[in-house]
């Protein structure tokens, strides 16, 4: 009996370990791939990923991590010496966070896009918005990204812009407020309640507004513009690599990339 | 305990208790890392602020509301898989132990395709005026579904623990099913259903990730203490390690207490038993 177990055991070992070995259509190698771990902004999901196949064709035998989340919350694990090679922060603040936790040296950063900022409803547009000063009416359903996370502190930025200008009443961003249901942890998960219906508006980056939600039009003078530092990290066991792929993201094709998912370019 | 039953006491040490040691090392490391990061001086502070208070006090609420719920909805369904078996109370039961084993993220996603505004009551719920999401009843909602199978599973067992003659007899005598309830059942299993009622309220405490989806995150309203953690981890970690240190103390304390009290029972009820 115990040793039937004994085999049954090491059977289902034995199998695991080849499916972990051999992954289907993929050689059989005996190096495994170099992993690259990449933190970046919830806003540079899609275009990093399409950027890290790219980075993967031309690196044979490199992987490339993804982390991403938040801003602010990548630069607090990077603070606590979190294992990186690259950080593409939604703000500078949050990229001095992790130059003054030593992670990136002085001065390395380099802005590779920018970004504004959209106000989105979900497709039916429950809540029938029509203009910017609609998102004050009583009783509406917002969410915005905490003030914590850039997004959410550029959202503040812009309401505050707009009390200011004589178009909207003083009490504008005040208004506005009253109607926040829930502050996100970033700025996907603000699309996220958006695109399911569940809130009537939020603020999010224009690259995030796709076509399964509407988009109120924000006036170009009341818009912010958010710019997005990259860096390869310091300490970095794979400096070379890292800073290939900071390379490619300030390349024509890294920047043709990032303008096929809505940001706004480097101009060259 | 041990001074009743002299042959159980000081059991000589053997090596293989050293195999205990790595996993007593891996839970109580970071628990006292964490505590050996804050001073009483954070701790006042925080304790102080108003976002921390508006936290504690959000938290206790909605898990007192949870226990209470949980109590009132949950007991007729443990003492249902308690008296019954076969093959749909088995299905049940599965049912019951589904939420334990489900990832809260997932949790969350589910309430909302079947709670929230396009979900599939959202309709029905909306003409009666209600929306759920985004309020402090789809916190105490997000709890529950989580933590509730805890209680209804340790009910379950004290019920199934109640001798079926007694049962009978009381019922022979003339007890409505009720009374069999109240006056047989409940006294019985009492000890079970205050330590499931303990568990389901330390669990409901420590919800996150069905809270943060369904329920949002609003300072005072939805943002009980975990998700002022994970929020405040990113602001200032100060606060964020001291609301981890009150969460971790308020729950075992109460656990010691609780299972104090309770061994305390076990052990009166013994002495009484042998005589």
């Amino acid at each position: 009996m115990k040793t039937a177990l004994f085999i049954a055991a090491s059977t289902v070992l034995l199998i695991l370990a080849c499916a972990g070995i051999a992954t289907p259509g993929q050689p059989f190698t005996a190096t495994p791939p170099l992993p690259i771990t990449v933190m970046a902004a919830a806003s540079l999901s899609e275009a990093f990923q399409e950027l890290g196949s790219q980075f993967e064709a031309q690196h044979p035998g490199v992987r490339l991590e993804f982390n991403f989340a938040g801003s602010q919350q990548l630069a607090q694990q990077l603070a606590q010496g979190a294992a990186a090679d690259v950080f593409a922060s939604a703000d500078q603040e949050q990229m001095d966070v992790a130059v003054q936790a030593g992670r990136v040296g002085d001065g390395s950063a380099r802005i590779f896009a920018h970004n504004q900022l959209a106000v989105i409803y979900p497709a039916n547009n429950p809540a029938g918005l029509l203009e910017l000063p609609d998102l004050a009416r009583p009783g509406l359903k917002l969410v915005l990204a905490a003030s914590e996370v850039p997004a959410g502190r550029y959202s503040l930025q812009m309401l505050e812009k707009a009390s200011l200008d004589p178009a909207f009443p003083p009490s504008y961003k005040q208004d506005v407020l009253k109607n926040v249901v829930s502050y996100e942890s970033n700025v996907k998960a603000v699309l996220t309640k958006v695109a399911l219906g569940e809130a009537d508006a939020g603020i999010v980056y224009i690259s995030d507004a796709y076509d399964q939600v509407g988009q109120l039009p924000i006036p170009a003078a009341l818009n912010v513009t958010a710019s997005y530092p990259i860096a390869a990290l310091q300490d970095s066991p794979q400096s070379g690599l890292a800073q290939a792929f900071v390379d490619l993201v300030l390349s024509p094709e890294g920047q043709q990339v990032l303008v096929k998912y809505g940001f706004i370019p480097l101009i060259h | 305990m041990s001074a009743a039953s002299p042959g159980l006491a000081r059991r000589r040490f053997e090596a293989w208790q050293l195999l205990s040691l790595p996993f007593i090392l891996f839970i109580s490391i970071p628990i006292i890392a964490l505590f050996l990061r804050i001073t009483p001086a954070d701790l006042w502070a925080t304790l102080q602020g108003e976002g921390a208070q508006q936290a504690i006090r959000l938290s206790l609420t909605t898990s007192l509301t949870t226990v209470l719920i949980t109590l009132v909805f949950g007991t007729p369904v443990a003492l249902q898989l308690s008296i019954r078996q076969g093959r749909f109370h088995r299905l049940l039961d599965s049912l019951i132990d589904l939420p334990i084993v489900m990832p809260p993220a997932v949790v969350g996603v589910a309430l909302l395709v079947a709670f929230g505004r396009r979900g599939l009551l959202g309709e029905p719920l909306s003409l009666l005026g209600i929306s759920l999401p985004f309020t402090q009843t789809a916190v105490v909602m997000a709890q529950t579904f989580i933590a509730a199978p805890l209680y209804i599973k340790a009910a379950r067992l004290g019920f199934s623990s109640v001798d079926l003659e007694l049962k009978k007899a009381a019922a022979m005598d003339g007890a409505s099913r009720w009374q069999v309830f109240r006056f047989v059942i409940a006294p019985m299993s009492w000890m079970a259903l205050l330590s499931g009622c303990v568990l389901t309220w330390a669990r409901a405490l420590g919800e996150f990730g069905a809270t943060l989806i369904f329920a949002g995150n609003f300072p005072g309203r939805t943002q009980t203490m975990p998700l002022a953690i994970y929020l405040g981890f990113e602001v200032e970690l100060n606060v964020a390690l001291t609301l981890s240190a009150i969460l971790i103390l308020i729950s075992f304390v109460t656990l010691i207490v609780v299972k104090e009290f309770l061994h305390s029972r076990v052990e009166t009820a013994l002495a009484v038993n042998d005589y």
